[in-house]
């Protein structure tokens, strides 16, 4: 008996098909007896959509009723699962969304039934707390596009945090500290290059390599210099807000995404930028080729080892923009370990985003969610210890990595040094 | 990639071949990291320089205070010869059994490291391994009363192994089941063992109004050599032991015979009927429980409770100490004991000479960097180091 592809195909579809109705239902029935169960009859939940000092047009709060909310979305999941299991929906981004959005809207509704909750100043939130992660995704999408694999991130932004912090301090220029930040990670990210390309060295460990020396490095340099003169090298003040005109004042979009600092705006910029270097480049063509099959490429004239050294060393440099932000981004000074785990968090978000620069960046969201979800429920002094609402960011990632939301392929010569005969 | 010509049969002799050979290999595989530790240190020194220090007087400190210093224990000697009193000699002696004592956990969790590169997995999470193990040691060394030392102690090591090891587990069995890499999993699992501890500690198991666990009792404690000053207790001993037990588990057992073949080659390890995924799972449980151990002989021989910042990196020093000891446990202990004594030399060398601690991360990075580029230190040094046959560490998104 030999199935065709297209019978393989169907066989896999059903299956996932099964197994997203199932968990639409479950989620369902997580709400219902999570939240549904607990919520007050009668009782209105404020969802705030202004924020103060901002330039926006003031617009009236949204005031829910809860528990019909809540039911609501229980009903909204039962739905869908029934639909999914008689039917199938072919897209997975569809029923991620349901799922994702039915069980917060329905826990937001729960969570702040009879107080008010600032729902534009989240969602803004979430996007700045997004920013290092997706500066951490991009810069794994445009490594591993070439087949290095950069788990040295984190340490790459957590150098180039603290020579941001110092060089602006010290010129009394944030731009400076910008400048310098993103010199740091790539010459970081040339580091990593040459020991991976030009000595083969095993990617992994040259990645926790960087790492171990960033940690060790930073937290030499604050003890015998930062902590002696804080003023003189590690108090550099933060990038203004700029709003832009006239798409700031639309309600909730203009405080969420028109009122931010420049990081935040570079970052949408290198999104757009890396997806067209990417896909509709000669440049990008090289890259993808060098990372999928390098000894075609090779074979067609292409410079393997120089692709990946440009890749990486770019992927550096975003990355440095990634480590600025920590401190001259937000909050102007440098703390040891400043960056848990965010270059970690920002790979899962890669592969998440199936290494797509738009993926990348759509996936960082749902981590910024998490996090800013997290400082958000602290305030609102949910039952649950503000310890567990911390480890969110780090137990979706796992979750991610699991793959149960669709496996994605990797470029397929990732990890791989390529042997030039 | 590259294809191994097929040599003709050499040698008239082969026995003196061999022989020759293989001393040569072993003083290959002494160079290697000795070169690359001599390299991190030199590099560290011109660190000392540049920051405004004088590196002589930082590595005097730093042998100072990990060897202790000799006419303090010729004194020592001369007292409890002229009087009987032992105080002096014992104190003499306290910078080295301390380094000892420091290299303890370094010993269980670079083994954790290593048992994870024997198998192809690389094990960053050795970091909330030891946290876990240490609370779990911890937790049974105080909640158990009436108990005689002889069942407490090893039910509280027990209870870390045990810990570390459910910690461990977890990403084996998402690697195994899912694919999911396992550096970024155990990474993400350190993350969420500190919040565990952090809320452990403020909560179910806080004693008092600190954040730290009440003291685990006398029957617990790994038993010290010496009178107090002194912590050297039988953590070190029972480390040794591990480390003798992890070799002969790797070298003369069936397990750890497909342990290494899945190491080597998953995919002949899987076609000659290994079970790869069954191995990815035991072999991070296992390295979690070493790990565990870590965290169990600093808590049970050494502090006594856990507070807030308990594990003092000692999960990322051990990625170092493995590559070092090239993930031999004889090689794994021997790097354990030098980077236990720069640790805990360094203590001192930053009290006297001004010279922060964390210039011992910046050379073990160094290290790494040297062990795993071998290609530089020969640049460096002009000489030729052999590498073939060392293992691939990993590979790939776990494929």
């Amino acid at each position: 008996m030999n199935k065709t592809n297209a019978q393989f195909e169907n066989i896999a579809f059903r299956r996932a098909r099964v197994r997203f109705g199932l968990t639409l239902l479950g989620v369902g029935l997580l709400i219902y007896f999570l939240f549904a169960v607990n919520t007050q009859p009668g009782v209105r939940t404020t969802f705030g959509l202004n924020v103060s000092g901002s330039n926006a047009l003031m617009i009236p709060d949204l005031s829910i009723p809860a528990l019909n909310v809540v039911h609501g979305m229980v009903a909204l999941a039962v739905f869908f699962g029934t639909f999914q299991l008689a039917r199938g929906i072919r897209s997975t981004g569809v029923l991620i969304a349901v799922i994702v959005a039915t069980f917060f809207i329905a826990f937001l509704s729960w969570a702040a039934q009879d107080k008010s909750f600032n729902l534009v100043g989240m969602l803004n939130s979430s996007l700045v707390r997004a920013t290092p992660i997706a500066l951490a995704a991009l810069c794994g999408v445009i490594s591993e596009r070439s087949a290095v694999i950069n788990i040295g991130i984190e340490g790459i932004m957590l150098v180039s945090a603290q020579t941001a912090v110092v060089a602006a301090t010290v010129s009394g220029n944030l731009y400076i500290g910008l400048v310098t930040a993103v010199l740091t990670g790539g010459l970081l990210g040339a580091m990593h290059a040459h020991l991976v390309i030009r000595f083969k060295v095993d990617q992994t460990v040259s990645g926790v390599a960087i790492n171990i020396i960033g940690a060790g490095v930073t937290s030499f340099v604050t003890s015998r210099f930062l902590s002696q003169n804080i003023d003189g090298l590690n108090n550099s003040g933060t990038f203004p807000v700029i709003h832009i005109p006239l798409l700031s004042k639309i309600p909730v979009l203009g405080p969420v995404l028109f009122e931010n600092n420049i990081i935040v705006y570079l970052t949408i910029l290198l999104v757009i930028a890396m997806h067209i270097m990417l896909f509709y480049t000669a440049w990008g063509l090289r890259t993808r080729a060098v990372g999928e099959h390098p000894k075609a490429a090779d074979t067609l004239g292409v410079n393997v080892y120089l692709m990946r050294y440009v890749n990486v060393i770019i992927g550096g440099m975003i990355a440095g923009i990634g480590g600025a932000y920590f401190t001259i981004g937000s909050v102007g000074r440098f703390n040891e370990m400043m960056t848990s785990g965010k270059g970690f968090i920002g790979m899962a978000a890669m592969i998440f985003g199936k290494w797509n620069p738009f993926g990348a960046y759509t996936s960082s969201m749902i981590f910024g969610f998490a996090d800013s979800l997290q400082v958000k429920l602290q305030i609102l002094r949910v039952g649950i210890p503000s310890e567990f609402l911390l480890m969110a960011p780090y137990i979706v990632t796992m979750l991610v990595l699991t793959g149960i939301v669709g496996r994605a392929n990797p470029p397929a010569a990732d990890g791989q040094p390529y042997e030039k005969q | 990639m590259s294809e191994r010509p097929t040599k003709p049969p050499e040698s008239i002799q082969p026995d003196d071949a061999a022989k020759k050979k293989e001393t040569a290999s072993w003083r290959q595989s002494l160079l290697l990291p000795a070169l690359a530790v001599l390299t991190g240190l030199i590099i560290g020194g011109i660190v000392i320089v540049v920051s405004g220090g004088n590196p002589f007087q930082a590595y005097g400190a730093l042998f100072a205070g990990s060897f202790g210093t000799p006419s303090d224990f010729f004194a020592g000697l001369q007292v409890y010869f002229a009087t009987g009193e032992s105080h002096d000699l014992i104190r003499s002696l306290y910078p080295f059994t301390e380094s000892l004592v420091a290299s303890t956990p370094y010993i269980f969790a670079a083994l954790s490291v290593a048992i994870g590169f024997r198998c192809g997995l690389f094990n960053i999470g050795a970091e909330g391994q030891v946290l876990m193990g240490a609370l779990g040691s911890a937790y049974v060394g105080y909640s158990l009363t009436g108990l005689p030392a002889y069942i407490h102690l090893p039910l509280a090591l027990l209870g870390g192994v045990a810990a570390g090891g459910v910690w461990g587990m977890i990403p084996g069995y998402l690697k195994a089941r899912f694919g999911a890499h396992e550096v970024v999993n155990t990474m993400m699992l350190n993350w969420i063992a500190f919040k565990l501890s952090d809320w452990l500690l403020n909560g179910p198991m806080k004693s008092g109004f600190r954040p730290v666990t009440p003291n685990v009792l006398p029957t617990a404690e790994l038993p010290r050599f010496f009178a107090d000053p002194l912590r050297f207790n039988w953590g070190f001993v029972l480390a040794l032991l591990v480390a003798w037990a992890v070799y002969w588990l790797l070298f003369k057992t069936t397990l750890g015979f497909e342990i290494r073949s899945v190491g080597a080659n998953p995919d002949a390890a899987k076609y000659s009927g290994m079970n790869v995924t069954r191995n990815f799972v035991f072999v991070l449980a296992l390295a979690g429980g070493l790990a565990g151990l870590a965290g169990s002989a600093q808590v049970l021989g050494v502090d006594h409770w856990v507070g807030q910042g308990f594990s003092a990196g000692y999960g990322y020093d051990a990625i170092a100490l493995a590559l070092l000891g090239k993930s031999h446990p004889l090689g794994v202990v021997l790097s354990a004991l030098l980077f236990g004594f720069l640790r805990s030399g360094a203590t001192s060398m930053q009290s006297m000479a001004g010279i922060p601690i964390d210039i011992i991360s910046i050379i073990q990075g160094l290290v790494v960097v040297f062990v795993a580029a071998p290609a530089i230190i020969r640049w460096i040094y002009r000489i030729n180091i052999d590498t073939t046959g060392d293992t691939v560490l990993t590979r790939g998104w776990g494929r």
